[in-house]
């Protein structure tokens, strides 16, 4: 003992302490709880609440994918499978195969960022509870798909175009990390960027 | 009750049964009423109260999804232990294992037949009432130590003889904080006891004088500690004793021992009631006896639920103490303080006469002083809201959902 505590102090203590320990326990009975109650009795969906840079689970949009294998070269773990072949009758390039193996990937982004129609993105998804590892595999393409050719004169198809524009968004995203921030006039052209 | 009966033996209901059968008869149907109708859904329901309370307390919601706003989480962790295995161990003493939760649900469900809802609303008036419960209570701790011994295991063998150890030694402050009332209603009768008060806050013994006020405190200190309730919850300290004297009980034992703990939190606010907070009496604003009887059976709940909600809170607010603090908690400080109360007491009815200028001043004192402190209580706690908010309001939100 440090301090010399005599028994009359003793009492007045215990009496003092344990009065101002239940006020403080009263104020936060009073008090709104903080729970989130996950996931069904939100105010709006965790989903939905996410930044848009969220790395959830990835998706492809196969509309626009130009099947150029960047993001299969990017991908540090090889969790992304494509297979592509010439195929003079359909025009241009078949993509067989587009698999991405969601328990391997560890959410690195480097799969979207060469990406450059913006068609492989993270999701704000990111419940991916399954009952075994080959369901994680995603597997985007079941029938041999045409790649995506872009358009000089840019795209017409009015099917196509939203998807153009989505993606786009991701490619800009990506071209100028700082752009959140207001920069000036020296903002670099997300076009030269993603070239 | 009796009386009930006799007027049935008189009306030929019975013939050929000698009266001490239809006597026994007539108990065992009152008892399991009372036991199927008001103890398992007061226990019941107060593990699930204490569990969002004390949820309140740390900012969490608590169980809330069986049944709106989760009332019959109860009912459901009740079943399942039900239908749990009821197992006992193999080098357990199958016998006493298999026995001692009933000894413990025997001194527990006995002390509600003393208990005072009504003016007419009690089992067995009894002239020694009080004495009855102090006696049928400690009954429990027979119960917990034959567990403890029987179990054949570390923990709940340390568990039944802490408890053994808390509750012999809590036995004599509550004793001496008792005395006081005792002393000046001169009854150990429960509903003499309540009789002496009134419906008015200055007519309780709480407000009566200065010591009784204390002995309400020490009382109550006491109770908790007979009560095995947090913060003198040593026989089953989780973080010590995995889970004390009931570490090998499962299934319906365990469910139990638990209702018992529970329901043993009722007794002791319905005891606080009882003695120092005016019990049933309500404000004679009715002469219907039903009526009249109902009032008082509410009143007399709220008044003793609401000690069981300061016995979460107080759970929800004070760490556990140790083995020789609860000693030195119990002999250095209640014994003496309990002791000098009952004599300063008894020296305050030499002194002054009951109902006299002087009592009645003391008693409106006392009254203010509880007031006031009441209102200072709520005052620390505003100040405590206000400064949250404060530090809240200086703080960076980091949560997504905001």
């Amino acid at each position: 003992m440090r301090k010399k505590t005599s028994y009359l102090r003793n009492i007045i203590d215990t009496c003092t302490t344990i009065f101002e320990g239940m006020a403080v326990t009263f104020s936060h009975f009073v008090r709104k709880p903080t729970t989130i109650q996950y996931p069904d009795r939100m105010p709006v969906r965790v989903q939905d609440s996410l930044p848009f840079r969220y790395r959830g689970i990835l998706e492809v949009d196969l509309e626009i994918c130009t099947g150029c294998l960047a993001c299969e070269r990017a991908c540090p773990i090889d969790c992304i499978v494509i297979d592509v072949k010439k195929d003079k009758d359909a025009g241009g390039m078949v993509m067989t195969r587009f698999d991405i193996d969601m328990a391997k990937c560890m959410y690195c982004g480097l799969c979207s960022e060469p990406c450059p129609t913006g068609s492989i993105h993270h999701t704000p998804e990111f419940e991916g509870a399954d009952y075994s590892l080959e369901s994680l595999i995603r597997r985007f393409i079941k029938d041999p798909v045409v790649a995506y050719k872009p358009k000089k004169t840019g795209e017409t198809d009015p099917e196509i175009i939203p998807i153009l524009e989505r993606g786009n968004i991701y490619v800009e995203e990506f071209a100028t990390p700082e752009s959140n921030k207001p920069v000036g006039g020296d903002k670099p052209d997300p076009k030269a960027e993603a070239a | 009750m009796q009386q009930y009966l006799d007027s049935l033996i008189a009306g030929g209901y019975f013939a050929g049964l000698p009266t001490e059968v239809v006597y026994l008869l007539g108990m065992l149907a009152v008892g399991a009423v009372v036991v199927f109708v008001f103890i398992l859904n007061v226990a019941g329901a107060t593990t699930f109260v204490e569990r969002r309370v004390w949820a309140r307390i740390h900012n969490r919601v608590g169980p809330n999804r069986v049944g709106p706003q989760g009332i019959l989480q109860w009912l459901v962790d009740g079943v399942k232990l039900v239908m749990k295995e009821d197992i006992v161990p193999a080098d357990a003493d199958p016998w006493l294992f298999r026995l001692a939760p009933y000894i413990v649900i025997m001194g527990f469900v006995a002390a509600f037949a003393a208990i005072p809802f009504g003016s007419r609303l009690v089992a067995a008036d009894m002239n020694l009432g009080l004495l009855y419960i102090l006696t049928v209570t400690s009954l429990v701790v027979v119960g917990i130590l034959v567990a403890g011994w029987a179990s054949n295991n570390k923990w709940s063998l340390i568990g039944g003889i802490r408890a053994a150890a808390q509750i012999v030694s809590y036995e004599i402050p509550a004793g001496l904080s008792i005395m006081p009332v005792v002393l000046l209603t001169g009854s150990l009768n429960m509903n003499e006891i309540i009789r002496y008060q009134g419906w008015m806050p200055q007519d309780w013994l709480l407000f009566a004088n200065p010591f009784t006020f204390v002995a309400f405190f020490t009382f109550f200190t006491a109770a908790l500690a007979e009560g095995n309730r947090t913060p003198f919850d040593l026989p089953e300290a989780e973080s010590e004793l995995v889970a004390g004297f009931v570490t090998e009980y499962s299934g319906v034992r365990y469910l139990i021992f638990f209702m018992v703990e529970w329901g043993n939190l009722y007794i002791i606010g319905a005891l606080a009631t009882t003695l120092f907070l005016g019990g049933w009496h309500i404000p004679p604003i009715t002469d219907n006896v039903v009526l009249q009887t109902i009032l008082e059976f509410v009143v007399f709940f709220a008044k003793s639920y609401f000690w069981v909600l300061v016995a979460m809170w107080i759970r929800a607010t004070l760490p556990r103490v140790r083995v020789d603090q609860l000693m030195s908690i119990c002999w250095k400080y209640l014994v003496p303080i309990t002791f000098a109360n009952v004599l300063l007491v008894a020296l305050w009815m030499l002194l002054v006469t009951p109902g006299g200028f002087v009592s009645r001043a003391v008693a409106y004192a006392m009254t203010l002083l509880g007031t006031v402190l009441v209102l200072y209580f709520f005052r620390r706690v505003l100040f405590h809201l206000r400064r949250a908010r404060v530090r809240e309001r200086n703080q960076l939100v980091l949560s997504p959902l905001s």
